[in-house]
């Protein structure tokens, strides 16, 4: 087990360390962040001046190198925009993208899974022809279309929720979050669902194909002539079954949440990381892309690794760290 | 069921709220200010949030004109010496009073900011600051210097107090954001909201908001919806497509005014062969953009009222200078140019290219409202004359990079659409940046794409910034437009109008610098 996690944390560094040399020559080719900082007033020593002091005048070589003495004491270097430290810029805003992704994740399982499985269960009833042309639309909307179309019919037309932004926060067991006032639950609804189509959509259909395939089996023909109930039978024998590829699916769908929500996080004005990283590519803010791309990394590897050791409570087959040949 | 309920009391609650706020007021804001810091970054977004908690010595008004702020008048005791009596009684947020200290202290710290990605340095530049007695300074420079109300109206004043050794990051947490103006620092969330609330013992007319909060909303379309749905009660920067249709929604009201901003083309004229400019068989050719003929064939060609009215939806005015008729130094005797293509196809021949050339044509993608649309339409009309023009959209990123200084340190394009803010609102800002030789021990040229030259226009700017008087000086500025432009030295398009929105009820005072202020948001009686 040791080994193990210690290997992925070696691999991890290495896909750091390659991510932010691509990084910083891609942002350095890209173009000069100055020219979209500065007001457009300055005058050229000005402009010299602000170059200067970004340390954007050095050659791209010790800029790097600056970088990675600065990352190895967990400096990851200032905001260009903001001026304040890139890690606490992006942690700033962390909280807001969690909590619209454990949102979204929530949704995803709770929705997708028994509409999954009522569809494999019964693929010829007209209901399960509606999931599944449903989950059709839930994979082909685009995201930007379908947050639109949310704030129009809820917020402008029915103004039953807020269009925009997040709600009040409340702090519970020393965690701050605005999943706990209800005034941040009708804000986070909308977001969320846009946010958690595409999944649900996802989680239908492999449950679906899951309980398609499984219903079949002969443990499950089995359990049914021992006389279990249909209710054991798909609540306890099929759906652990079905469960190894969705758990899969959802840890790296749940990374890309937290990651790249980009697009609903723009829309509704939610203030996370997702619109942080969007506007820091549009400024060229190098700090703050590299920061951002580097947690990320890591947090991948560290789903990952959930999800490796999940399975081995789903099956007790997989057992983690033994590599038997 | 329960979501029924559930709705139920949120709408109840949302009810309430809305009957006890009747004091608060919601604005969604276009951009998002990156710091409280009031001398952290040089740029609207952040100028125009911190002026609801700071001052200046000098304001602006809605239409651009100097008013007294903080200091409650001032003149010229030599050519080189400006005074400024400051106002009596004025207090900070936390009760002690405004004296000259904070002027001497403010000229200190905003040049020195750390980190700054655009600094006040110009703001303070070449000045002297020496305090008289506690309520009357004086500002010293080495040469004649006629803006320099204009430049104080861009320098917010921090006290010295709270912010002798502050940091960037002491403004953002509110510790050093210790202000005199008509709003107190309330919260900040980073990307989330400000909130201010009212100061009840501001010493001049009292905010009729007793909260306000601003929520950055980037995506226009949200926006929009943010302000029908009742979330915002202002928003600002009103997307051109939509306008049309609030203006028959009985929920909102629009206010617009003409911006301080030109879109405009800028030309290759220093190089002999420009890279973008070839002749129709894709051989290389003396640069035409050299001749005025020639420039002046482009600017004929462009019809500036289809612009406005097909492209910019009604929301602009054709342009034939650098600001719109009533700002400071604009000549009453430039009109924009009729569109005349005939006329530009004979320049053209009496230049010698009567078959035309190959051009390419640059431009930012989401810089400026409407920007690529423009150049496309802009690029067709081109065409019509035979200059077969194809069009390239970058990213603001790479676009301002590669036109600034793309080829070895100098700009790359050879015909790029570009818009300039003037921050002074008056034309010597326009004339000097864009149209004065490039000059960098001088200053001048600093955003001179297309590295115009005329020794007879840098002798008008250089003896504009040279007087006093105001008289004087306007008729300069004017005269010098009138060279600049009867030269072509580039090509102005339009002028943007600023547009926002507002709930029915309240009125806003639609400001040409494009601030978006509570202070000019009142509710009709």
């Amino acid at each position: 087990m040791t080994a193990f996690i210690l290997r992925r944390l070696m691999q991890s560094v290495i896909v750091v360390v390659a991510m932010s040399v691509v990084v910083f020559l891609g942002v350095h080719v890209i173009g000069n962040p100055v020219y979209l900082l500065i007001n457009p007033q300055a005058d050229q020593q000005e402009i010299e001046a602000t170059i200067r002091a970004l340390g954007l005048d050095r050659p791209i070589w010790e800029q790097y190198l600056y970088f990675v003495r600065g990352a190895l004491i967990g400096d990851l270097g200032k905001s260009f925009v903001f001026g304040e430290p890139a890690l606490r810029v992006i942690l700033q805003r962390m909280p807001a993208t969690l909590e619209l992704a454990f949102a979204a994740l929530f949704m995803a399982i709770v929705i997708g899974i028994p509409l999954g499985l009522y569809a494999g269960l019964k693929p010829e009833s007209p209901f399960s022809k509606i999931i599944m042309a449903g989950s059709i639309l839930g994979f082909s909307l685009p995201t930007f279309w379908v947050g639109l179309m949310l704030i129009m019919v809820f917020a402008v037309m029915l103004g039953w929720l807020p269009s925009t932004g997040r709600g009040a926060a409340a702090t519970f067991f020393g965690i701050t979050s605005s999943l706990f006032t209800l005034d941040g639950l009708t804000h986070v609804l909308l977001p969320a669902l846009n946010l958690a189509l595409l999944k649900i959509s996802l989680v239908i259909r492999l449950a679906r194909a899951g309980t398609r395939e499984t219903i079949h089996q002969d443990y499950i023909k089995f359990a049914r002539a021992k006389g279990l109930s249909q209710r054991r039978i798909v609540g306890v024998h099929l759906l652990k079954n079905i469960l190894i590829p969705i758990v899969t699916v959802l840890g790296i769908e749940f990374g890309n949440l937290v990651a790249f929500s980009v697009v609903t996080e723009t829309i509704f004005a939610w203030p996370g990381m997702g619109r942080l990283l969007i506007s820091s590519i549009q400024t060229l803010d190098r700090p703050v892309i590299v920061a951002y791309l580097i947690i990320i990394v890591l947090m991948f590897v560290v789903i990952n690794l959930i999800v490796d050791i999940l399975y081995s409570v789903l099956d007790p087959r997989v057992r983690i760290g033994e590599r038997t040949q | 069921m329960l979501v029924a309920r559930c709705l139920a009391v949120c709408l109840g609650l949302a009810a309430s709220i809305n009957s006890t706020a009747a004091q608060e007021l919601k604005i969604g804001l276009a951009a998002e200010p990156s710091a409280l810091d009031p001398h952290f970054h040089n740029l609207t977004p952040n100028n125009a949030l911190l002026s609801h908690v700071f001052e200046r010595l000098v304001e602006t008004d809605a239409k651009n004109k100097l008013v007294p702020g903080l200091a409650e008048s001032w003149n010229t005791i030599s050519d080189t010496t400006w005074e400024f009596k400051l106002r009596k009684g004025v207090k900070w947020h936390d009760g002690s009073p405004f004296t000259a200290d904070d002027v001497v202290f403010t000229f200190e710290r905003a040049p020195n900011v750390p980190n700054s990605p655009s600094s006040f340095a110009a703001m303070v530049k070449g000045k002297t600051v020496k305090k008289i007695d506690d309520h009357t300074i004086q500002i010293s420079t080495a040469a004649p210097y006629p803006l320099m109300p204009n430049d104080l109206s861009n320098l917010l004043i921090v006290s010295k107090k709270h912010g002798t050794g502050a940091k960037t990051e002491d403004y953002n947490s509110g510790k050093a954001a210790i202000g005199t103006g008509p709003f107190k620092f309330a919260e900040y969330v980073p990307g989330d909201r400000i909130v201010f609330i009212r100061n009840d013992a501001y010493w001049g007319n009292k905010a009729q908001w007793a909260k306000v909060t601003m929520r950055p909303i980037k995506a226009g379309p949200a926006r929009v919806a943010a302000l029908l749905a009742g979330d915002v009660d202002l928003i600002e920067d009103t997307p051109t497509p939509d306008i049309e249709r609030l203006k028959k929604e009985p929920k909102v009201e629009l206010s617009q005014t003409v911006s301080r901003r030109v879109i405009y083309f800028h030309m290759d004229q220093f190089r002999e062969v420009s890279p973008f400019i070839k002749a129709k068989d894709g051989g290389a050719i003396k640069n035409p953009l050299k001749d005025v003929r020639v420039r002046r064939a482009l600017s004929l060609a462009i019809n500036r009222d289809a612009i406005v009215s097909r492209v910019m939806e009604g929301v602009a005015i054709p342009a034939g200078q650098l600001l719109a008729e009533g700002f400071f130094g604009v000549s009453p005797n430039v009109k924009p140019p009729k569109y005349d293509p005939e006329g530009a196809k004979k320049l053209l021949a009496e230049a010698g290219f009567p078959n035309g050339f190959k051009m390419t044509l640059h431009s930012p993608n989401g810089r400026y409202t409407n920007d690529v649309k423009i150049a496309e339409a802009v690029a067709q009309m081109l065409t019509r004359i035979g200059v077969e023009t194809s069009l390239e959209t970058l990213p603001p990123a790479v676009f301002f990079s590669r036109a600034s200084t793309g080829a070895n340190g100098e700009p790359e394009f050879s015909f790029i659409l570009v818009g300039w803010g003037s921050d002074t609102g008056e034309t010597s800002s326009p004339l000097r940046a864009l149209l004065g030789t490039f000059n960098k021990e001088k200053g001048s040229g600093s955003a001179n794409r297309g590295r115009y030259s005329n020794p007879e226009l840098d002798k008008l700017i250089d003896q504009a910034l040279a007087t006093v008087d105001d008289a004087k000086r306007q008729a300069t500025l004017a005269k010098a437009v009138e060279v600049a432009m009867g030269d072509v030295g580039l090509i102005p398009s339009h002028y943007q109008i600023n547009t926002w929105a507002v709930r029915k009820g309240l009125s806003y005072e639609a400001r040409t610098d494009e601030y978006t202020l509570a202070m000019s948001v009142s509710a009709r009686k």
